[in-house]
């Protein structure tokens, strides 16, 4: 019941930031069903491990394969798929956490917030770079298995 | 087959460069698309160089090369789909130089975005998800809806005003920890910080972040560095503006 609840939430947020990108309308339910997928995957991973920065990078992972598989599908570029999704593994609370243990001058508190604000946004980034070299290679893979007599 | 014209040829890869750019596109596809272009209308040697605030794109060795500026740049997926299609249907001869032109001519004025109206709703449905989604309370919804919309519409419309992204940054972020920390001492929400970060989310440059460190792997340097200042500033200028409330 949890996980429903929050998919269809996840996929509420990720098509309406969607919208905010102006994204193409036949690209709306696709890209929220990509965040969907990334956002159950990253809870599932978080409730397992407890560690924010194993569960960003699966989820960003999932969703640049996903959204390299409609790209191929839609013949439309990857990046409109998997924008709106990685929105809510952003890390903004950490990010807010940490302004806010600022101005209340526990700056040890803050700087821990920020290393964990940083690491998890280079753990996205690295989910979805590695999922597109994974895509790249297994299509040339195919590609010249294709072409093999 | 004639030989294209020169100049018609590079403007049409500038244009296609810039639209991308100011649309939010990774460096690499911006220049992957201008190579591209040049490379059906047989400018072979061409040779792009592309920032967050610029492109310089040689066609040949013999003829000048271009620069162009970029100006104003924010998140649209339409038009960086449009372009897309436009140089894949030239790359594959599917359309001229002069239809590839114009339809590119076409999309820079004629490009359409959501109505204002269903922007701040979906900014609106987003914040109140997000609450949820961060583990908040049902009682909380309504006020971070209500926040997550207005910080919206002020962002948007002080941007337009006056030009200056972080100044409207701050503002909004001013207004959704105002209207947050002021919802909570009525008696209406709850948890100030929950509402306050499902709020904030639409404002957050998540896309310049990820961006940033794609840019810096795949060894777009000056890009890389330069969309992690903005986001850096971005967050920043959020960041004060909700730390300026709490803070009394």
């Amino acid at each position: 019941m949890y996980y429903i609840v929050q998919g269809l939430l996840g996929f509420i947020a990720v098509s309406a930031f969607g919208i905010l990108f102006n994204a193409p309308k036949k690209a709306l339910i696709p890209s929220g069903l990509v965040g969907m997928t990334g956002w159950l995957i990253y809870i599932f991973i978080d409730e397992v491990s407890g560690n924010p920065i194993l569960s960003s990078f699966s989820g960003a992972f999932t969703i640049a394969f996903i959204a390299h598989l409609f790209s191929k599908s839609y013949k439309m570029p990857m990046i409109i798929f998997s924008v709106a999704g990685i929105i809510p593994l952003v890390p903004g609370g950490i990010a807010y956490n940490s302004m806010r243990n600022m101005v209340l001058s526990n700056y040890a508190v803050a700087m821990e917030n920020v290393v964990l604000a940083l690491m998890i946004s280079g753990s996205i980034a690295m989910g979805l770079v590695f999922a597109e070299i994974i895509t790249q290679l297994s299509s040339k893979v195919i590609g010249r298995l294709k072409t093999k007599p | 087959m004639e030989t294209p014209d020169y100049e018609l040829a590079v403007e049409c890869c500038l244009l296609a460069g810039r639209l991308m750019m100011e649309s939010g596109a990774e460096t690499y596809r911006a220049e992957d698309t201008m190579d591209r272009m040049a490379n059906s209308q047989q400018l072979t040697e061409s040779q792009s160089f592309v920032t967050p605030t610029g492109i310089i794109f040689s066609g040949t060795k013999k003829k000048p090369t271009r620069l162009v500026r970029i100006n104003n740049r924010n998140t649209d997926l339409e038009r960086i789909a449009a372009v897309n299609a436009v140089s894949r249907k030239l790359a594959n001869a599917e359309i001229n130089l002069e239809e590839a032109y114009i339809e590119l001519v076409k999309i820079e004025t004629e490009h359409k975005v959501f109505p204002f109206w269903i922007q701040i709703i979906a900014a609106a449905f987003a914040s109140g998800a997000f609450l949820l989604m961060l583990g908040g309370e049902i009682m909380d919804v309504p006020t971070a809806i209500i926040a997550g919309g207005i910080g919206y519409a002020v962002a948007s419309m002080v941007e337009v005003k006056t030009r200056v992204k972080f100044f409207a940054e701050f503002l909004a972020a001013l207004f959704i920890a105002l209207i947050a920390t002021g919802s909570v001492s009525l008696g209406l929400g709850i948890e100030t910080d929950k509402i306050i970060i499902g709020s904030v989310m639409p404002l957050v440059p998540g896309l310049l972040i990820t961006n940033a460190v794609r840019d810096l792997m795949a060894g777009h340097f000056v890009s890389g560095l330069s969309k992690g200042a903005e986001a850096a500033l971005t967050s920043f200028a959020i960041g004060v503006g909700v730390a300026l409330v709490l803070s009394f």
